[in-house]
């Protein structure tokens, strides 16, 4: 009986403290993001945005370390949807606003990025004209005979409907959604797809430059390599912007200053130090 | 011919458990196989960082805080449900329709879970994505484990017991905290035990309200991100499965140490009882 | 004539029972709200679920056969259709049942009847541990070796597969089963099994004929328990399915179950898309009901 009681009141004393602990901490929050204290900035958005800010935001806590950054990678069509009812200050988003979004939302280009078609290493298939890229997509080529590959079936990899590297792509290369081959896989992130295709030497995806790197192989369009300066030159035309939104009535101060870093020649180093194009 | 067939069937028995084993044992051997090379103190106690693999403190606490929180909620009201069920619920229609809900409750897959508290506690009440979303909704998760665990302990009391206290001219709210709940506590600790591991275990319905912010929660409004999602995400975005692998190996760990304390707390109180 | 002292005592008295009373009902109204709890949950969850889900057809003129009927899920192109997901919900929980259900039986037979007591006592708390493990880590381990395996060794052209869900799912639902199946197997009085034996019926026999059918509800438990958590389960699913939008015709087909369909879409939905993800979740909601009720059926008829 001694150490029934003694256990039933450790764990009634222990819920006492976690829940006094979690009513400190919740007042204190409160107090602070009204005062001068911690400011927290919540973003979300786009999983091709997401790595660059969780960078810039890591550098920029260096500089400022009472301001707290919150990233959540969930997708551009999400990130927006968050920004306009105010569940997240900042959205990120890596295609341009729709219409209807865009009148509701200030816009901020943080950086400008690139979109690689990416296979596996081991696809003889190195270059393809944007024509094929769209024949791919939209199954009318399932074969990479077909491209002058070995013969074997090709797997579409695809993101979801609501990223915005999936927007961006369709709309360069000129498909819809609903003429997307059925039979492709859904990857859920930049991350997923490019897993993917490193692991499977049928696939055929497309991710932000950000991601490449040796575990899959980028092709040629039209015969440009897939590089920064090919984007600013304009030569290759797969790319878009980064960029963060917000709404007016819902922008603090901090989330202000953590976007005027990014364009600081400072930020605008990590920017390209990520892999990304800065906006300069 | 009855001889070979029941050879074969006792045959088919051993094969079968011989399957069972080995997959168990492959995956579990796998995971540690796989992550084992990770685990460090740097890697338990260290901050979450993007480059590399990054240390899974802030994981470990959002998981805590998630565990905390929904049991601070859920184990009063699992209880006192129990007791009510128990020991003053008259037999009839209300009874029913209360364990009808619990019990559709327990079948209800976590998804469904998820999709509630995105648009009722995420939304609706305004709590954003955040670990109190996250909590309130795993409290409705584990709240039948309580209540039936609790109601399976309130059974083993004797009832000479209840019986005893009564006649000593003790009132029945008495009886119920001085004798009755002292006597079912094992039973209610290792259901308590028992909805940590389903805490622990969970990740859809936590992915679609906590969010999956990889930092340190500043406060339980915070959005964060537990173990089993880190664990998903990991995989699902970077592929580094030796990562997920090794936060497999924390989670796996927590189970057993939840698992062994419970039939510990159980053994030991039933002797100190009895 | 009590005297005044006494009075006072007596009204003091009545006074503390009047408090005592107090309590003891106000406790019992305490208790019975905690327990309404579970009640308005359900209510709660049931009623947002099913609002949200049911808008687009009460309120937005979509029709629900086209719903559940439709071929095509493109919600940017405002099609919502769910039949592949609905047909690769059944023929993932349906393989997983037939791989897991016997093979999970039968380990739980072994383990009850034919195992010696040491071998047992320990392969019984490791399978019931292995029953708390996180669902994703199945996932991650689907992803690392089955996907794999599928792709190099079976020559398909994408492990992410019908197959790949199978095994894993099948695999799930083995702890549950076996853990579930031999406590009910255990629980069969042993004048069963010596009355059959004295009837000269042969051990594997007497298991088969007689334990076995004696444990038939508790073995039925075993199996809807699983088969909750296979059609349920979300995080593991998503790893290894590819989630394609195509009505699956083979094992080697990418699918898209309708938990999975959730989960992806989820983060990012709002209106009509959100809402459509809610009725995706009525119709899996229905799927359990449906299923539980047919069990049950099943099992009660069996128990006559």
């Amino acid at each position: 009986m001694g150490l029934l009681k003694k256990l039933s009141i450790g764990l009634f004393i222990l819920s006492a403290a976690a829940l006094l602990a979690a009513c400190g901490d919740s007042n204190d929050n409160e107090t602070e993001s009204s005062g001068t204290g911690t400011d927290t900035v919540s973003i979300s958005g786009s999983t091709s945005v997401g790595p660059l800010a969780e960078k810039l935001a890591e550098k920029y806590k260096e500089k400022q370390s009472n301001t707290n950054i919150e990233i959540n990678q969930i997708g551009s069509s999400a990130g927006i949807t968050n920004a306009i009812s105010g569940v997240s200050q900042i959205g990120m988003s890596s295609r341009d606003l729709k219409e209807e979004e865009a009148s509701e939302l200030t816009e901020t280009v943080i950086a400008y990025d690139g979109i690689v078609v990416v296979t596996h290493p081991s696809n003889k298939v190195k270059d393809l004209t944007m024509e094929e890229v769209k024949q791919i997509f939209t199954g009318e080529i399932t074969n990479w005979n077909q491209l002058g590959g070995e013969d074997m079936e090709i797997v579409v990899v695809s993101r979801e409907d609501g990223s915005g590297s999936r927007d961006a792509f369709q709309e360069i290369v000129g498909y819809s959604s609903g003429e997307l081959i059925r039979n492709s896989i859904i990857a859920s992130g930049n991350g997923n797809i490019k897993t993917t295709v490193a692991t499977n030497k049928h696939a055929v995806g497309f991710i932000s430059f950000e991601y490449i790197d040796d575990s899959i192989a980028t092709l040629k369009i039209n015969g440009v390599e897939a590089t920064a300066e090919n984007v600013l030159n304009q030569q290759y035309s797969l790319s878009r912007p980064f960029l963060f939104v917000h709404k007016d009535g819902n922008f603090t101060e901090a989330g202000q200053e953590f976007i005027d870093y990014i364009l600081s020649p400072d930020g605008q180093k990590i920017v390209s130090e990520a892999g990304a194009i800065p906006v300069k | 011919m009855r001889k070979f067939k029941d050879n074969f069937m006792l045959g088919l028995l051993w094969f079968s458990a011989f399957l069972t084993v080995a997959v168990l044992v492959v995956i579990v051997g796998y995971i540690f196989f796989k992550g084992f090379r990770l685990i460090n103190f740097d890697f338990i106690f260290g901050d979450y960082s993007p480059v590399g693999h990054g240390g899974i403190w802030p994981m470990i606490i959002t998981t805590i805080y998630t565990i905390v929180i929904s049991l601070i909620i859920a184990t009063p009201i699992g209880i006192l449900a129990a007791v009510y069920l128990q020991e003053y619920a008259k037999q009839g229609r209300l009874v029913r329709v209360i364990r009808f809900a619990t019990e559709s409750l327990t079948g209800i897959p976590s998804i469904i879970y998820g999709l509630f508290g995105a648009v009722f506690f995420v939304t609706t009440l305004k709590l954003g994505m955040s670990i109190i979303a996250a909590s309130l909704t795993l409290t409705i998760i584990v709240l039948p484990v309580i209540i039936r665990t609790t109601e399976e302990a309130l059974k083993t009391v004797p009832l000479s017991y209840r019986e005893g206290s009564l006649a000593l001219g003790t009132t029945k709210l008495q009886t119920l905290y001085k004798v009755i709940l002292p006597s079912a506590m094992p039973g209610i600790l290792s259901g308590i035990i028992l909805s940590m591991g389903r805490i622990v275990g969970e990740s859809a319905a936590i992915f679609l309200t906590a969010g999956t912010v990889a930092a340190m929660p500043e406060s339980i409004f915070s959005s964060a991100r537990t173990l089993t999602v880190h664990s998903y995400l990991v995989t699902q975005e970077s592929g580094d499965i030796e990562l997920a692998a090794a936060v497999g190996i924390v989670l796996i760990v927590i189970i057993l140490v939840l698992n062994l304390s419970a039939t510990f707390i159980s053994k030991k109180l039933n002797k100190a009882d009895y | 004539m009590p005297s005044p002292s006494n009075e006072n005592q007596i009204v003091d008295m009545k006074k503390s029972n009047k408090l005592k009373y107090f309590f003891e009902s106000a406790s019992e109204k305490l208790f019975l709200i905690c327990a309404m709890l579970s009640v308005i949950s359900l209510l709660l969850i049931i009623g947002f679920v099913f609002y949200k889900g049911s808008h687009p057809f009460v309120a937005e003129g979509y029709s629900f056969i086209d719903f559940i009927f439709g071929m095509e899920w493109v919600p940017s192109e405002d099609k919502f259709g769910i039949l592949p997901m609905i047909v690769a919900s059944i023929f993932s929980t349906i393989g997983a049942l037939v791989i897991g259900v016997p093979i999970g039986l039968f380990t739980a037979i072994f383990l009850a009847e034919i195992a010696p007591k040491r071998v047992a006592k320990i392969i019984s708390p490791a399978v019931q541990l292995l029953a708390g493990i996180p669902s994703v880590l199945y996932g991650v381990f689907g992803l690392a070796i089955i996907v794999p395996m599928l792709q190099n060794n079976f020559g398909l052209a994408k492990g992410q597969s019908l197959l790949a869900v199978i095994i894993v799912l099948a695999i799930m639902m083995l702890p549950t089963i076996v853990t579930v199946a031999e406590t009910a197997i255990r629980a069969v009085p042993k004048t069963y099994r010596e009355g059959s034996l004295a009837l000269g019926a042969s051990p594997i026999g007497t298991i088969f004929k007689v334990v076995v059918p004696a444990a038939k509800s508790g073995i039925m438990a075993a199996i809807v328990l699983g088969l909750g958590r296979a059609i349920g389960e979300t995080m593991a699913v998503i790893l290894v399915a590819g989630n394609s939008l195509i009505l699956p015709t083979s094992l080697t087909d990418s699918v898209r179950p309708l938990t999975t369909n959730i989960a992806l879409e989820m983060g990012y939905a709002f209106g009509t898309h959100q809402e459509m993800l809610f009725a995706t979740g009525i119709v899996l909601f229905s799927f359990i009901l449906i299923l539980n009720f047919v069990l049950a059926k099943i099992s009660s008829k069996g128990g006559k």
